[in-house]
């Protein structure tokens, strides 16, 4: 059988060899190969989403070859309508960075498309990882070029924000860490054999309270890159300093990351203790999405506004999630898609506008779409994805998640939708004061539009925008069976072991053929 | 009683002689040489170490060798090879810089190999005499090593406050000796855990000559709080010489701490693992904490090698199987990493160590890019990220740990490598993203610097990717606990 998650995973890496090889000097010709490497790897990752059977909820494209053999740990790599549609953001996502880098990077061109396009193997390798061991060491892996990204090619107090950045995911991971070994050898003492194989956790039993304290070591790494209310301080400063394309990475495929974990470890692997943390994690979701959505109201640069609308945002991914409905998980994972698609397209205006204007304040705007009506238009576009307008693919996934708690928790519902209030109002309060209105600075009397290259790169998200919004179905179609499952398996939990419960019903309203 | 001389193995000891023969030999050179062609001494001690190391793998079955004072099985094998190898490095990193420093003479290196037969001679300990002997032989040639470069006030004080301190050390660790074979009768492990167990009514000695042993070990292995001169010896001691004293005897005396308390007195598992645990949190801790707050990168690295010692020690306290074996190889993999930084640090260092401040690092990415990626994966290494050796080693670490059911131990070691983060990142961050101070010259690794940087590099990403091998070999090599 064809390799081929192994190649998605490692094609970047084969194309970071490539590039240190080639000389400093030809710039262009180390972007080139940086976007033809990134190009061949959504090429393959199309041939994923097309070769992907959506009637099951098992792992496909499995590969597993022992590589740990004293550990019991596997080379392990399967994905499922969960993760599919995460390596497919991370390859689409990584070929518009690279083409959006093209102009923006001119220090050091070649240690940063390497640095790239490490990054994008151990992202990949993150969702695709089935083994503990293997996982952690993408998880990981994926912190130094991300760190390298924002301390060399960050702003002016890159270094505070890139030590912080890593130092608060470390602490998180290095409990995950512990958490790990914990369940490794309760595994074996249960069941007489070592393995790290995630499925096989899933499958098993862990006593309750040995959840519960699993749970928290999980969550206080997954909350950490979510990042959950508290632990967000650090994302505003690493968005803030990082290179345009460092942000999109982060807000587009790392922060899916955090909320990728709760759906492949916390939920299947510690039902017992999800369900009893279910009431605590939806506060501290919708404290986030209030939280983050009032505090970028009073944004005033316009890099930090996105950044906190990050933590608004992913507060509704979390509290979709423990909702444990089908819609709300489903919905969920659709907004971790959606938040990718449109903060990572804001981060890039904010990064257009930096190039032409070197500044990011927002008093310094104003009245630019005389100068600039395609950017506007795109502008236009992408803010109101971000705040769920129908048509667009935010309206499909907040709505599914609020449908979803609703199912679950009236409560949560009602208080989340203040955060839909607030995300209109920050947004086109934004969008007003950046573009609308007579142009009052006189250096903006003539930023050029956007060029060929930067519609070229705005338009997969333009596309993926009205494609998820009009016609879900195919994406949802496909996560269904896993979503199912997983749902089922928080069910059983509640349910005590006796089949289907609540969560599991037909789900009417995911289907519109 | 008639006095047996017992049968003569001289397969077991082979590596030892080896290297004193060339240490020997490197005597004779010196003389003929005369201050010149020190690469020559180099090469010899190279020699040395590769027959020793020859030796060695061919040791042959597990056996116990001059009536039970010397053992010759796996586990003395597997450190064999780690002293030889961290000594070879060592040679490596020495020879430019002591041309540089003007001390590249046959008495260095013919140091340098006494003190790893005396490492080696720890590690194959099995009785107190044998081991008072090879730790006499290593300190005393550290001791010299020490102080090696004559003309800096640094590396005199620095050899000063080590003898001082090594000499009151040896103090203890020989009383608790005596207090021990006064308890039991015997110098020998096996003999001594054996009376022990039979629950001997001079308990009280044996405790206080146990906990004495500790003392003097402790400071050997630089465990909080018998850690005090560790941070001025290293940081006094010209570079090289620091690099070997950071790995070498660090796991000799691991190596002597393994089979005194978790073989021979191991009837008293409980207590030691108390106090090995305290010791061990205590150390990591102290030494990370410290490390944090250092601006001078070589006392920086003193401080992080104390609190590697802690989690080696978390190995040492669970006392397993496994943990022994994780404890070699997380002594292994920190030996290959260690000289190799410390290696890179003695050429940004320049001459006569004028540069060793952390940010005297800046602007490395630009002016020696390889030497700069190599500096990154080691103290990525050292911090314990994957695919690094360094992670590999310490999950293993861990892993025994928790196997052993210490919780609370392991939450201290992840958490501290966490705040451990912190300072190695500040290597990278000054290379990459700060601007130098003044205009030097790039710096050039010499041939045997980038050697040993290469060597140490694979050894990392090898055992950081496909660790089976080498874990299964520290597993053989423990058969025998």
């Amino acid at each position: 059988m064809f390799p081929l998650l192994s190649v998605i995973t490692f094609v970047p890496l084969a194309g970071a060899l490539v590039l240190l090889f080639v000389g400093s000097k030809n710039e262009n010709l180390i972007r080139m190969i940086t976007l033809a490497t990134g190009l061949v790897d959504f090429a393959f990752s199309l041939a994923l989403y097309y070769g992907f059977d959506d009637s099951t909820h098992a792992m496909q494209f499995v590969e597993r070859a022992p590589w740990i053999k004293s550990f019991g740990a596997e080379y392990y790599m399967g994905v499922d309508g969960i993760s599919l549609f995460m390596v497919m953001l991370t390859t689409v996502t990584c070929v518009v960075c690279y083409l959006a880098t093209w102009t923006a990077v001119e220090r050091n061109v070649k240690e940063f498309n390497i640095s790239m396009l490490v990054l994008q193997t151990a992202m990949v390798g993150v969702f695709c990882a089935l083994d503990f061991v293997l996982f952690y060491v993408f998880w990981e892996l994926m912190l130094i070029p991300m760190y390298l990204l924002i301390g060399v090619w960050g702003g002016k107090n890159r270094i505070y924000a890139t030590v912080k950045f890593f130092v608060y995911t470390m602490a998180g991971s290095v409990l995950m860490l512990f958490a790990i070994l914990v369940l490794y050898f309760q595994y074996h003492s249960a069941t007489g054999v070592y393995t790290f194989d995630v499925l096989k956790y899933h499958a098993f039993a862990f006593d309750k309270n040995l959840q519960f304290w699993m749970f928290l070591c999980f969550f206080v790494a997954f909350a950490i890159k979510v990042p959950v209310f508290p632990f967000h301080t650090w994302l505003p400063d690493a968005h803030v300093e990082a290179p345009t394309t460092g942000s999109v990475i982060l807000a587009g495929i790392l922060l899916k990351m955090g909320t990728y974990g709760f759906l492949r470890f916390s939920l299947p692997i510690f039902p017992h203790a999800s369900l009893a943390a279910a009431w605590w994690v939806s506060w501290v979701a919708i404290i986030g999405i209030i939280y983050g959505a009032l505090v970028a109201l009073a944004q005033e640069d316009i890099k930090k506004l996105v950044a906190y609308s990050s933590v608004s945002h992913l507060g509704f991914v979390v509290l979709g999630t423990f909702a444990f409905t089908l819609r709300g998980v489903s919905g969920g994972i659709m907004q971790m898609i959606n938040h990718g698609v449109s903060t990572g397209a804001l981060f890039l205006i904010v990064g257009i506008l930096y190039e032409r204007r070197h500044t990011r304040l927002i008093a310094e705007y104003g009245g630019v779409w005389k100068v600039m009506p395609k950017f506007a238009f795109i502008f236009m576009l992408i803010a109101l994805s971000s705040i769920g307008v129908p048509l667009t693919n935010g309206f499909i996934g907040e709505v599914m998640i609020l449908v979803g708690v609703y199912e679950a928790n009236a409560v949560y519902a009602s208080l989340a939708v203040v955060g839909v209030l607030l995300g209109a109002a920050y947004m086109l309060w934004t969008f007003k004061r950046v573009m609308l209105g007579e142009i009052t600075n006189e250096k903006n009397k003539d930023l050029p539009d956007l060029s060929a290259r930067e519609l070229a790169y705005m338009a997969p998200f333009v596309i993926l925008v009205f494609l998820i919004g009009v016609y879900p179905n195919p994406v949802l179609k496909k996560m269904e069976p896993s979503v199912r499952n997983l749902v089922g398996q928080v069910a059983k939990a509640r349910s005590g072991g006796t089949a289907v419960a609540a969560g599991v019903r037909a789900p009417d309203g995911l289907r519109r053929e | 009683m008639p006095i047996t001389i017992p049968p003569i193995d001289l397969l077991a000891v082979a590596p030892e002689i080896a290297v004193s023969g060339f240490a020997c030999l490197l005597l004779m050179t010196a003389v003929f040489l005369k201050g010149k062609g020190g690469w020559v001494n180099a090469c010899v001690a190279l020699v040395g170490l590769a027959v020793a190391g020859w030796f060695a793998l061919c040791q042959g079955a597990p056996r116990s060798a001059y009536s039970g004072m010397y053992a010759a099985d796996g586990f003395t094998q597997f450190f064999k090879i780690i002293f030889l190898l961290g000594t070879g490095l060592v040679v490596l990193v020495s020879v430019k810089y002591n041309e540089e420093e003007n001390m590249n003479n046959g008495e260095y290196y013919a140091l340098l190999l006494f003190s790893t037969a005396g490492m080696m001679l720890m590690a194959a300990a099995s009785d107190m005499m044998t081991l008072f002997l090879g730790l006499e032989l290593l300190s005393i040639s550290l001791y010299v090593l020490a102080g090696y470069a004559r003309n800096r006030p640094g590396s005199n004080e620095a050899a000063l406050k080590y003898f001082l301190l090594g000499g009151f050390a040896v103090g203890f660790l020989l009383y608790g000796m005596a207090m021990i074979y006064g308890a039991t009768g015997h110098t020998d492990f096996a003999g001594i855990g054996r009376e022990a167990a039979r629950g001997a009514d001079n308990r009280l000695y044996l405790v206080v000559g146990a906990v004495m042993l500790l003392t003097g070990l402790g400071f050997k292995v630089a465990a909080v709080p018998f850690h005090q001169w560790t941070p001025d010896v290293y940081e006094g001691a010209p570079i090289p010489v620091t690099a070997f004293m950071s790995a070498g005897p660090k796991a000799a005396v691991l190596a002597v701490m393994i089979r005194v308390y978790a073989q021979s007195v191991s009837f008293m598992h409980v207590d030691w693992l108390v106090w090995l645990s305290v010791l061990a949190v205590m150390t990591m801790t102290v030494g990370n904490v410290a490390a944090l707050v250092q601006s001078d990168a070589k006392r920086m690295l003193a401080f992080s090698s104390i609190s590697h010692a802690g989690y080696a020690m978390v190995g040492l306290a669970a006392a397993t199987r496994e943990a022994v074996a994780s404890v070699a190889v997380y002594m292994l993999v920190y030996t290959l990493m260690n000289i190799a930084v410390f290696g890179i640090l003695a050429l940004v260092a320049r001459k006569n160590e004028q540069r060793t401040k952390m940010r005297d690092f800046a602007g490395l990415a630009r002016s020696n890019p390889v030497l700069a990626v190599s500096m990154t994966i080691l103290v990525f290494s050292l911090a314990g990220i994957p695919p690094m050796a360094g992670f590999m080693a310490k999950f293993y670490v861990l892993m025994a740990a928790v196997k052993a059911g210490l919780y609370w131990l392991v939450l201290a070691a992840v958490l501290n490598s966490a705040v451990g983060i912190y300072y190695y990142l500040r290597f990278t961050v000054h290379m990459y993203m700060d601007e130098p101070e003044e205009k030097l010259p790039p710096v050039k690794a010499s041939p045997a610097l980038v050697v040993a940087i290469a060597l140490s590099i694979i050894g990392v990403l090898l055992i950081g990717v496909v660790p089976s091998a080498y874990l299964e070999m520290a597993g053989r090599a423990v058969v025998s606990f």
